[in-house]
């Protein structure tokens, strides 16, 4: 299937990736394209970027051993990458800020956006603050519901935030409909795609963004231990922080990077659970040619992830091309892994990571007790997880009595 | 290709040319198989029948919401296409599909190519397959007797417009506008002076889609362009036909009469 295309365009991550969107927007993705590879060798658009990640975001973000759920698990030495402490909570605003000053410099006023946890959304209505610019974040009807704190602190900052009442109401149909907005507003209004998906050139510029993560790592482990860390682990959703912790890191064969999908109520329940690389194929979906969850019709088929970051039926392509070549290993986590793994790290260390982030911090459960005590791993704590309390509350109490918990009541 | 292909060298200037957009499997395939049995020639060059899809971006509400409930209600591409092959001898209107890129790869493009041209359909339009990526689809196409589509956006530069008006047959779709299908009031004011210079360069026929519901834009339309396409507010008729729980012939007369009436 892959040789279908017969395109030797740019922006390819072996066969994947592309730029499979109509006519109407191919000018505005041209004139990104163009604008970014200005950027990128302009010290002034750098310094301005580098300022505000340091004195507005909180970078670079600390890297922290995490010794008694090291101590906990028996194995190896666990630090975690803090994202969570980062402005808005999360890995998120690496990007937003990045492009929204890429916005500014093409002169665009408005942006838009798509969000699922609500964190990219929320670091795209900060940005836009920050930078006086015009906001609307698109978000699923059921993301609205399930995250009701970002909601408003998106509101808060002067964002519009449209509920989208399509498809499956998430973040899949959140993407649909904040391209739909570019279609009719590509003239004036730059679209700030939250991971390393959609048409190129948006999957690189992304992970060039996010890459402050892996950089930061790589200089943080060696200063602390001495040396490279054995495993990287990350969540994977799109891909947006995974990718921008282990690029840094691809040179680097000795070091295992570990990219954790979301498997919901398990991959043997079609439909039940978000894990593209380990149970989908290569298709066509927003703009990408990449792994996705699809019918033999083409049609996407219905996600599903405890975490709203993480339920969604593509990924990001480069995903899809470290996943072919073997350089990275994809693994998944459930909802109840993550759950318990939620549970764990705020127990052991008074850290409550995003539902998104505890399916990386899931696999680290399983992972380091098989190691020994003088391996290093890095957990990429890609956000924290206040926002996702009262959903976590909502579904401990309501499992059934036999599964017995009721002390969060 | 040939009747689709003879349909535009026949087609004149001036004359009122409708191209309808009808949504495959909605209500049901014996619905679709009825309007375009019902459907006239003489007044259609073509019927664009659009192919449901779960991720619609380049479709307003309208279309959207015919493609969710033709998906509800169990659109497979494969069964709907064996019946419209079935029923291929009574349709006199040529048919171009559009459908998503998503669709064509996972099918393979040129086995959908064949299976496309099995069902009598001799056009195929994928409003996201750009020219970045188009690589020899048409060639493709063209191999298994279909002929590959191509849209011009107002958005589109020179360079573009000369490049996919080369690769588009047998006429060019230009977008009227620059966002997502559906009904407007107004045609934009450049739209004349656009057609008529994508017309003159490419030599190609040129017919214009988004936005276009009424008998007056489809004659402003038909003033400069070879067809106007009105999509959102057909399927919108056969959205409140269905609802009002009438039958295939039933709504087939009324999509026919409302053509008639677009190109009056």
């Amino acid at each position: 299937m892959l040789t279908d295309s017969a395109s030797t365009a740019a922006g390819r991550f072996g066969p994947f990736g592309g730029q499979y969107v109509p006519e109407v927007l191919m000018a505005a993705i041209h004139e990104l394209a163009a604008e970014y590879e200005r950027a990128k060798s302009d010290p002034a658009f750098w310094t301005e970027l580098n300022a505000l990640l340091t004195t507005y975001a909180n970078r670079p973000s600390r890297l922290y051993f995490a010794r008694r759920f090291s101590d906990s698990l028996g194995g190896a030495r666990i630090y975690l990458k803090r994202e969570d402490l980062n402005h808005t909570g999360a890995h998120k605003i690496n990007n937003t800020l990045g492009q929204a000053l890429l916005a500014r410099r093409m002169g665009k006023r408005r942006v838009i956006a798509e969000t699922g946890a609500g964190q990219h959304g929320v670091a795209t209505a900060t940005a836009c603050a920050v930078l006086g610019l015009e906001c609307v974040v698109y978000m699923g009807a059921e993301d609205v519901r399930r995250q009701e704190l970002n909601v408003f602190r998106m509101r808060l900052m002067g964002a519009t935030v449209v509920p989208v009442e399509s498809g499956q109401r998430t973040l899949k149909d959140a993407i649909n409909e904040a391209m739909r907005d570019w279609m009719g507003s590509v003239r004036d209004t730059h679209y700030i795609i939250g991971s390393v998906m959609g048409p190129h050139p948006f999957p690189t510029i992304v992970r060039d963004f996010q890459s402050v993560i892996g950089r930061e790592t790589r200089e943080q482990i060696v200063a602390t231990e001495g040396r490279l860390p054995d495993a990287v682990i990350a969540c994977v959703g799109g891909g947006s922080n995974a990718a921008g912790i282990f690029a840094p890191f691809i040179g680097d064969s000795a070091v295992r990077l570990i990219g954790v999908e979301a498997a919901g109520d398990g991959i043997d329940h079609p439909s039940r659970h978000a894990a593209t690389l380990a149970a989908g194929r290569p298709g066509v979906l927003h703009g990408m040619l990449t792994y996705v969850l699809q019918d033999d019709d083409g049609q996407t088929l219905p996600v599903h992830s405890v975490s709203a970051g993480l339920d969604y039926p593509g990924v990001g392509p480069e995903h899809a091309y470290w996943h072919s070549i073997g350089r990275v290993e994809y693994v998944c986590a459930t909802d109840a892994e993550a759950l318990a793994a939620f549970e764990a790290l705020s127990r052991t260390e008074g850290i409550i990571p995003a539902l998104e982030s505890a399916h990386a911090v899931a696999h680290a459960l399983r992972l380091a007790p098989q190691l020994g005590r003088d391996r290093l791993l890095v957990i990429n704590l890609s956000g924290r997880g206040d926002k996702d309390c009262s959903e976590v509350a909502r579904i401990l109490n309501e499992r059934p009595p036999a599964h017995g918990r009721d002390r969060f009541r | 290709m040939k009747r689709l292909s003879a349909s535009f060298e026949s087609s004149a200037r001036g004359r009122r040319s409708i191209l309808p957009y009808i949504t495959a499997g909605f209500p049901n395939a014996a619905t679709t198989i009825a309007i375009l049995d019902a459907l006239d020639p003489a007044l259609c060059p073509c019927v664009e029948l659009g192919i449901p899809f779960s991720d619609p971006i380049a479709d307003g509400p309208v279309i959207q919401a015919s493609f969710s409930r033709a998906l509800a209600c169990g659109f497979r591409l494969s069964p709907f296409l064996e019946a419209l092959g079935a029923a291929q001898s009574r349709i006199r209107v040529p048919l171009v599909a559009m459908v998503s890129y998503s669709i064509g790869y996972r099918r393979g493009i040129d086995s959908f190519a064949r299976e496309l041209r099995a069902a009598g359909i001799e056009g195929l339009l994928m409003p996201d397959l750009s020219l970045e990526e188009i690589g020899d689809t048409a060639a493709r196409c063209a191999t298994a007797d279909v002929a590959l589509v191509a849209m011009v956006a107002p958005t589109t530069s020179a360079e573009r417009r000369r490049r996919l008006a080369d690769i588009s047959r047998p006429f060019v779709y230009y977008q009227s506008t620059v966002g997502v299908t559906g009904e407007r009031a107004a045609l934009p004011p450049e739209l004349r002076e656009d057609v008529a210079a994508l017309r003159a360069t490419c030599g190609k026929p040129v017919c214009v889609g988004f936005g276009i519901s009424r008998s007056e834009h489809v004659a402003a339309v038909c003033e400069f362009a070879d067809g106007a396409i009105v999509g959102s507010a057909i399927v919108r008729r056969v959205l409140a036909a269905a609802d009002a729980g009438r039958g295939p012939a039933e709504i087939a007369r009324d999509i026919a009469t409302f053509v008639a009436e677009l190109a009056a």
